[in-house]
């Protein structure tokens, strides 16, 4: 909201005996946990409609007495005075109003909740032991600590639908299936694809795709971290770890200039899944699933693990490769040398990639850009992730096709490549093959690593520290999960040790360093630390 | 089961200027949310063709900006919409108290021994047509109060109310629709 617009009128509620303020058209449920009273609830989610319908919410609630002339009756407190109503009431769909009262855990709001529990459980499976939600299973959480522990139900259960392959990421298991319709919801209101439904309702109740139709969209697997119980499961992830296993690391996807804000769950240097976490001003609550499952090649076999020296003995040591290195670079003509980086590094690997080229003379510097056609909503039309930040220090200088050219033409003979590979900039591999020197980071072997002179092995995006500048100019931080495989290196540590190889500046001794010293030479990050960078990131006010 | 599986014949495919003439007459009764259409429609194409099949759920869907899985939530809700052909004549026997009172579940029993269908065969709706018999001339269904409680049995014969009825008639009554 902006800083003009009408203030919103608070109103007063008492919960739980105490008055506060809330701000009118406050939902009963959020008011009540924003002092910190715990609502139950399952189909209530703050991002999509409210349909009120598995009543886990209910509280007891109450309206000020009124005299006749419609004016409060005020107790000895100066307080309304509050007449209970007589039935408990669900918190998601009421808004607060002047007066109110609630009771989160009266007698009566905590036997409602025995009995919600009760009947949700009453066709449920109960298989939580091979249930792959266990641990994150709202059913399970509620029914120990508001269930009654035993059931009273001798009758047959209900029989539906499991293992249903409802879309090319995600099973159903539709005995598990509580129908709270977030799911339906989310698919109908934020990813408009209105594919799943409630058949046969009733006690049979199941929840389906339309006959011939499939969860297939790219948004699909949203369904899934919103599914408060096991239903919906993804195929990716199912079996493969317990969930309380899980190290979870605040981060961001790198996939493309949106800069979804992400949590990585890892185990022992393995990355398992990545969900999305809020941020109101970049992906709400969602993110795409070609995004979320883009990790898998964080653990490929390609990736590289030690440096190497071209022509000596294989693996290298650090030392030696970045003093090899150094001996090809250094003493050239800065005309024939050229420098590409990417603009998938953060704004600390490309403010010392800026060093280097400086350090060196080299003028003929650029990063490889990559327009792409969105998809209107959280993918991007930029398939970097921080082609603001090469702008912004920049390494953006659009000579790439220039310099491709120079390479071809064989007036280039020495290049430097950065986390991307020189075939996809325009340079062929027989060019490659010519240059008198070609120092290559990265992390998976490309077209261009066969003909480095020096490979220098880096870190992925889960492996590091940073921060990227996303297609909004908002400054967001990478926060690392996993440790980089083998003798690979963090890239601003290789990067300040080459800078220091070909007597460069001086050294800094770790990212915050960096990004101090980055912030101090750049006018639209002054002032800025990492830390202040915070989990949300920061909006930048950037040169046009 | 019959049409819920495959059939060749697309219902959508045969509509006639005066069916979507009609149908678009029932769609302006909503001006609001056409949504409410989905009913009406449902009925005016069971009526017109029978049953309702993928193709309906379809043409129904995107005439009023829906898609088909809004359509197909009530036809596998309402018992009364069915997704394969019915008999000639549906029997339906109430079951409600004053009928259930009344005998009405010996009625019932008659009613399918009379056309020859298995009188325990249960009926849930979900899109399913009644019990029916194997020259598709007979469907035998329980439902709901009729509205007919003071002459309780009762049961409708197609569009036909049959009041107070003896067990002794059933067999005559049945043989006046074949
Ligand atoms: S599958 Fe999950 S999200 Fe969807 S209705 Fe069932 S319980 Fe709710
Ligand atoms: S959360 Fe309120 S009824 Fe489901
Ligand atoms: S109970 Fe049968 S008509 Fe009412």
């Amino acid at each position: 909201m902006s800083e003009t617009a009408t203030p919103v009128a608070m109103v007063n509620v008492q919960v739980d005996g105490e008055w506060k303020q809330f701000p009118k058209g406050t939902r009963l449920i959020e008011a009540c946990m924003k002092s910190g009273k715990f609502i139950p609830h399952y189909c209530y989610h703050p991002k999509l409609s409210t349909p009120g319908n598995c009543r886990m919410c209910l509280v007891e609630t109450g309206r000020p007495k009124m005299t006749p002339d419609r004016q409060p009756v005020l107790g000895a407190d100066g307080r309304p005075e509050i007449a209970w109503g007589p039935k408990p009431e669900i918190s998601c769909a009421a808004e607060v109003a002047e007066g109110m009262g609630v009771r989160t855990s009266s007698p009566l709001v905590e036997e409602c909740r025995k009995g919600v529990m009760e009947f949700l459980l009453i066709n449920h499976p109960l298989d939580c032991p091979i249930c792959d939600q266990a641990g994150e299973c709202r059913l399970q959480e509620f029914s120990v600590e508001f269930g009654k522990g035993e059931s009273r139900f001798r009758e047959e259960k209900v029989k539906k639908p499991k293992r249903v392959d409802i879309g090319e990421r995600i099973v159903l298991d539709d005995e598990r299936c509580i129908m709270c319709s977030r799911c339906i919801r989310f698919m109908q209101e934020v990813a408009h694809d209105d594919v799943l439904g409630f058949l046969n309702r009733g006690s049979h109740t199941t929840l389906s795709v339309y006959p011939g139709k499939r969860l297939d969209n790219n948004y699909s697997l949203n369904t899934v971290d919103i599914c408060p119980v096991g239903a919906l499961t993804s195929k990716d992830f199912r079996f493969k770890m317990r969930v309380w296993f899980l190290k979870e690391t605040q981060t961001i996807d790198v996939s493309c200039g949106t800069g979804c804000n992400i949590v990585i769950g890892s185990r022992e240097n393995i990355v398992y899944r990545i969900t999305p976490r809020e941020n109101e001003e970049v992906n709400s609550c969602w993110m795409p699933d070609s995004h979320r499952m883009n990790f898998h090649y964080l653990h490929s076999d390609e990736r590289l693990v030690s440096p190497l020296v071209k022509g000596e003995e294989a693996p290298s040591k650090w030392t030696r490769a970045l003093a090899g290195a150094a001996e090809k670079l250094q003493g050239r003509d800065p005309a024939k040398t050229a420098l590409i980086a990417s603009a998938r590094m953060t704004n600390e690997e490309l403010f010392l990639a800026r060093r280097l080229a400086s350090a060196l003379k080299i003028e003929n510097f650029d990063v490889l850009l990559r327009p792409q056609k969105g998809d209107g909503f959280l993918i991007s039309d930029d398939g970097n992730p921080n082609t603001g930040g090469a702008k912004l220090l920049g390494l953006a200088t659009g000579k790439l096709s220039e310099i491709a050219r120079r390479v071809e033409s064989g007036e280039i003979t020495a290049l430097i490549v950065l986390g991307e590979d020189a075939v996809d900039c325009g340079i062929s591999e027989g060019a490659l093959k010519k240059l008198e020197a070609l120092v290559f980071a990265g992390i998976l072997a490309n077209k261009t690593s066969p003909h480095a002179s020096v490979v220098l092995p880096t870190s992925a995006w889960a492996e590091k520290r940073g921060t990227m500048i996303n297609i909004k100019g908002r400054i967001q931080r990478l926060n690392q999960a996993i440790q980089p495989p083998g003798q690979a290196r963090d890239d601003w540590e290789v990067l300040r040790d080459l800078v220091q190889a070909v007597g460069g500046s001086n050294g800094v001794y770790s990212i915050e360093e960096v990004f101090k010293v980055m912030a101090s030479e750049t006018p639209a990050l002054q002032g800025l630390t990492i830390s202040r960078v915070g989990d949300l990131g920061l909006q930048l006010s950037l040169p046009a | 089961m019959r049409a819920m599986t495959e059939s060749l014949t697309r219902q959508a495919d045969s509509l006639t200027p005066e069916f979507i003439a009609e149908a678009d007459e029932l769609v302006s009764h909503y001006p609001v949310s056409k949504r409410s259409a989905s009913l009406p429609l449902l009925h005016l194409w069971q009526n017109h063709f029978g049953f309702i099949d993928d193709s309906a759920m379809e043409w129904i869907a995107a005439r009023l900006d829906l898609t088909p899985v809004n359509i197909i939530e009530l036809v596998t809700f309402y018992p009364w919409f069915r997704r394969e052909q019915a008999g000639k004549t549906i029997i339906r026997v109430c079951r409600t108290l004053a009928c259930a009172l009344a005998g009405s579940y010996e009625v019932k029993d008659k009613f399918c021994q009379a056309v020859g269908l298995n009188p325990d065969c249960e009926h849930h709706g979900f899109g399913h047509a009644p019990p029916t018999t194997a020259d598709g001339k007979f469907s035998v269904e329980f439902v709901e109060c009729l509205a007919s409680c003071g002459s309780a049995p009762v049961a409708l014969i197609n569009d036909d109310l049959v009041e107070n009825i003896k067990t002794s008639e059933i067999p005559s009554l049945v043989e006046s629709y074949k």
